[in-house]
């Protein structure tokens, strides 16, 4: 139950290691479904020494609270990733926090970002800053209910209890009740990381940026820090995902054997959902801006007729 | 002498009473006035604070102190003080506040030096000062709404402090009539409980309007089953929320909390509306005994719309001081979807969740009153430097007002319910009740746990959302107007008051396992209970569920380990980027000749996707004239108005209003001015009186 040193270093490593080339993964991927040729999947870690290198250059608006946002997405990142289990049942830092901490982390991830954006004054910051706020906004009811919905069987919080419950028996995915929070559930995670059908992370027209708006003005380290904290981000959604609504192969202890195993069911099942999403992104349009909360409401019905499913069959 | 709460809580409210005096007495010498009336109140409010944790700390064993202030002069009526746990939680959350913003008015009140009279500012203050703790430690109702009366018109006068100003005037008037409608609905409560325990006790005297008296109700079973219970419930809710701000009957304090001075402003949107949830608080828990289901539900549903209504609102304001108002609404509600729940808990007979949720409702209730506190002295600062309360006037002040940006930042985070402060403790508290209450009915009306949690989760994350615009638009950026571009840090007083609240919110936020002790005796009383020990693990780093499986979490550790992760970045730049150098230079503008602030985003712009998204709600309206010479795309002057309906007032007010008038002109036909008309309507009156008698 205590928090694990080694575990902890182990997991912060993986995180950092493994979040860039997911997005790597889910860039070449795209490319390729679209046919061309696409970056190299390694790319993303190349891009990371090449911002860590550069020297920066900072708006003469902006205060101290723009230098301060990278470090505060990096770490609550980082944090929030500690929280969740990926290759293991028990999360290094489950005891510190489960669903709620790691919701709350994610928000003042999202609060200093969009200061960050509001603050060197520029019109695109401001545009991209409010339309993240606002998204975030309605897809937050969605994501509690639906992770209520998966609490409420288990009776914790805790994504360790949640996985290690969803191990027993008695618990599938084809449940109506779990399939209907897992779709809410994508429909958040592709809201939350700024993906298409919401957001278009590739697009280079300000008009219609969201996260990327924020950005703009970010170089060198700070720039770096913003990405990687956005990937590590991603990568914590998707295990989430991928851990609590299939949760094969995690390791129960820490022999090297169930630690490799369950090293490569988590790759797997990261890869796997990245195809979902890539398959998503690429049949999809960018929808209006308006349209979004059509979307993200559908996302919460799903998630309240999973609650009362869970409701009826129990 | 010793220092114990019987020696400090006489100290205090002498030193409020000196306060008073002393800003009467120097009404020409304004220097003297503000020193002495605003210093008298800081000592009492620290004696008071000190006095009020020492008896929460002393255990629930502990003798509780009761005060005979005056002799009773008139029958009936009995001045006396009793300071049980509850109390001394309110009283804790009334001498904290006090303190600060006493501290914080020195400064403040040199704004006035020249223009209004400080002396009657002091004495008003400290009257109301006074009147609160009072209130909140009175024993018997007939003192109780003797003090809340004073309470509510120095309140009023306070209010009015700037009445050069119709809207000063037209906001004061409102809160004046709304704050006496719930008077009323007060005082019939506790005529009802009166009436109750007078014929449990079989005489009307002083112990049947004794707070003991009505406590000793809760055993009654005749009672217990009585309409006149539901309708002291109804009554209560009404009264008391009117003064807590709960939708909808919440319009007076939007337009009242803005008008008053800022250090007024936020005593009042920190803890006179406190003084409702205290009020609630101790009729729902401590004299109307076990609850029913409707009870539960009417409170938990009231507090969930508060929350979202509250902070949907807050975001269409782009008036800073509106803005804090509104939110003060969303708080009230948080904090009534705690009890509600635990409302709910008690009648299925589970007190431990009752137990837990009461917990997270009053440690929101002190939490709010910290953050806002905070927030309210911030705007005022910003007030005292810019002149203008209009946020699309600000911007850049963090460069120029550090410090005071700093604060305003710890208690935007807090209002967010974002880790590792606070705000985020009590609703982590909140969703736990929530949470674990699904499982206490088999009734569809579990449902509204979830539900509610999730709507909770909608409210925090808009809540995000405003503060990201409350703070990035005041503070960051470029200076909208040549007044913000001019200002300066506040005075030192102004910013110690302020610092005091950080760290407070800090306390709060970071060791709320130390905290949920104080609140031990607390529960005792009013549910049976004491479970801070069940709260807590790892000696005391962490904060657990009632059931330790049901969740835990460390906002000391997340701190602690984010402050260690700090070192990776560090590590990063070891090793890539000694070398790199960092450049101050323009912002991207397009090939513009620079940017000006007139290209920023606005605070209406700001929040402009969520008022299209919920568009039903505000009836967003808005008029656009341009002028121009060859084509619509180049204006030469351009007009821009945008209106958003408030529902409440356009739909249950103005009717209302209007109906009240239409009402009292027909009734003017009685009062004709002839004399023997009204004799005869004294006698007739008489007559139905006498009738009524036999």
């Amino acid at each position: 139950m205590n928090p694990n040193l080694s575990a902890i270093v182990l997991q912060t490593a993986l995180l950092l290691a493994l979040a860039p080339l997911i997005s790597g993964c889910i860039r070449n991927w795209k490319a390729r479904l679209q046919n061309r040729r696409g970056p190299r999947v390694v790319q993303p870690y190349f891009d990371l020494i090449k911002f860590l290198r550069k020297d920066m250059v900072i708006s003469e608006h902006a205060s101290w609270v723009f230098s301060a946002a990278p470090y505060v997405v990096f770490i609550t990142a980082l944090l929030v990733g500690l929280m969740v289990p990926m290759v293991t049942t028990q999360a290094p830092l489950s005891l510190f926090g489960g669903v709620l901490a790691v919701v709350g982390l994610l928000a003042l991830g999202r609060f200093f970002m969009a200061l960050g954006g509001l603050d060197p004054a520029s019109a695109f910051g401001g545009m991209g800053s409010s339309r993240e706020m606002t998204i975030a906004a309605i897809a937050e009811p969605a994501l509690m209910l639906a992770i209520f919905t998966v609490a409420i069987t288990v009776g914790s919080t805790d994504f360790s209890h949640m996985v290690a419950a969803a191990q027993q028996s008695g618990w599938d995915l084809l449940n109506p009740a779990h399939l209907m929070a897992f779709v809410a559930l994508f429909v958040v995670l592709l809201a939350e990381t700024g993906r298409i059908p919401i957001d278009n992370p590739a697009t280079h027209l300000e008009l219609t940026m969201i996260h990327e708006a924020m950005l703009l003005e970010y170089s060198g380290r700070h720039l770096a820090l913003m990405e990687w904290g956005a990937s590590i981000k991603q990568l914590v959604l998707m295990a989430i995902l991928v851990n609590i609504f299939l949760p094969v192969g995690l390791a129960d202890d820490g022999s090297a054997a169930a630690l490799g195993l369950g090293l490569a069911v988590f790759l797997g099942k990261i890869l796997l959902l990245s195809a979902a999403v890539v398959l998503v992104e690429t049949v999809n349009a960018k929808l209006r801006l308006f349209r979004v909360p059509d979307l993200l409401s559908a996302a919460f019905v799903l998630a309240t007729m999973a609650l009362l499913s869970t409701f009826i069959f129990h | 002498m010793d220092i114990t709460p019987t020696t400090l809580l006489p100290l205090t409210l002498m030193g409020y009473v000196l306060g008073c005096a002393a800003g009467l007495l120097f009404l020409r010498h304004e220097k003297l006035a503000n020193f002495c009336s605003f210093g008298c109140g800081t000592v009492a409010a620290l004696c008071g604070a000190v006095a009020c944790v020492m008896s929460l700390t002393a255990g629930s064993t502990a003798a509780v102190l009761q005060l005979q202030l005056l002799p009773t002069l008139i029958p009936y009526v009995q001045f006396t003080v009793r300071l049980d746990p509850l109390s001394a939680f309110f009283g804790l959350i009334v001498s904290l506040l006090g303190f600060a913003l006493s501290l914080y008015s020195l400064g403040y009140a040199c704004g006035f030096y020249g223009r209004k009279n400080v002396g009657v500012l002091g004495a008003f203050f400290n009257l109301m000062l006074l009147a609160t703790t009072l209130v909140v430690m009175a024993d018997n109702a007939f003192f109780f709404l003797m003090v809340w009366e004073i309470m509510a018109l120095s309140a009023y006068c306070l209010v009015s402090f700037e009445h050069e100003k119709p809207e000063t005037r037209s906001a004061g008037v409102l809160y004046f009539v709304m704050s006496h409608i719930g008077t009323g609905c007060i005082m019939l409560g506790f005529l009802l409980l009166f009436q109750a325990s007078g014929r449990v006790l079989g005489n009307y005297g002083p112990d049947a309007y004794s707070f003991a008296g009505f406590h000793a109700l809760t055993g009654n079973v005749s009672w217990l089953s009585s309409g006149s219970r539901d309708a002291a419930f109804l009554l209560f809710l009404i009264g008391f929320g009117i003064k807590a701000g709960i939708v909808p009957l919440h319009t007076w304090l939007p337009a009242a909390h803005p008008v008053a001075p800022s250090n007024v402003s936020a005593f009042m949107s920190g803890v006179l509306i406190k003084t409702g949830i205290y009020g609630l608080t101790r009729v729902f828990f401590y004299f109307l005994g076990t609850p029913p289901m409707w009870w539960g539900v009417t409170v938990l549903a009231i507090g969930t719309v508060s929350a979202v209504l509250g902070v949907l609102y807050a975001l269409m304001q782009h008036d800073l001081k509106r803005l804090l108002a509104y939110h003060s609404i969303e708080n009230i509600g948080i904090i009534l979807m705690g009890f509600g729940a635990s409302l709910m808990f008690l009648h299925t007979n589970h007190p431990l969740l009752a137990t837990l949720a009461l917990i997270a409702g009053l440690y929101h209730t002190i939490n709010h009153a910290v953050f806002k506190g905070l927030l309210f002295l911030g705007a005022g600062a910003v007030l005292h430097a810019t002149h203008t309360r209009d946020m699309e006037q600000m911007g850049g002040l963090a460069k120029r007002m550090p410090q005071t940006a700093f604060f305003f930042l710890v208690g935007a985070v807090a209002i967010s319910a974002l880790p590792p402060l606070n705000g985020f403790v009590s609703e982590w508290l909140t969703y736990q009740s929530l949470l674990q209450g699904f499982g206490t009915t088999d009734s569809l009306l579990r449902l509204m746990f979830p539900i509610g949690g999730a709507l909770l989760a909608l409210t925090s994350a808009l809540a995000a959302a405003c503060f990201v615009k409350a703070f990035g638009i005041t503070f960051l950026a470029q200076p909208r107007s040549e007044a913000a571009a001019q200002a300066h840090e506040a005075p030192l007083t102004m910013l110690l008051a302020q610092a005091v609240l950080v760290a407070a919110c800090v306390f709060l936020g970071l060791f709320p396992t130390v905290f949920l002790q104080v609140l031990d005796p607390l529960t005792q009383q009013l549910t049976g209970l004491q479970i801070s020990q069940q709260l807590t693990l790892a000696n005391g780093l962490v904060l657990s569920g009632v059931n330790q499986n049901g969740g835990t979490v460390s906002t000391l550790g997340i701190t602690l380990l984010g402050l260690c992760l700090l070192s990776i970045p560090f590590v990063l730049w070891l090793v890539f980027a000694r070398r790199a150098k960092t450049r101050i230079g323009p912002t991207w503008d397009c090939g513009l000749k620079g940017l000006t602030p007139r290209m920023e985003y606005t605070a209406t712009g700001f929040s402009k996707p969520i008022r299209m998204i919920f568009k039903a709600l505000f009836r967003p309206r808005r008029e656009v004239q341009r002028e121009y010479d060859f084509s619509p795309y180049f204006t030469t002057s351009i007009r821009f108005e945008a209106h958003v309906e408030e529902v409440f007032e356009t739909r249950i007010y103005r009717p209302l209003n209007r109906w009240v008038l239409w009402a009292s002109r027909r009734m003017r036909a009685l009062q004709a001015g002839s004399l023997q008309a009204y004799l005869i309507y004294i006698f007739i009156t008489l007559l139905l009186l006498l009738l009524f008698a036999l």
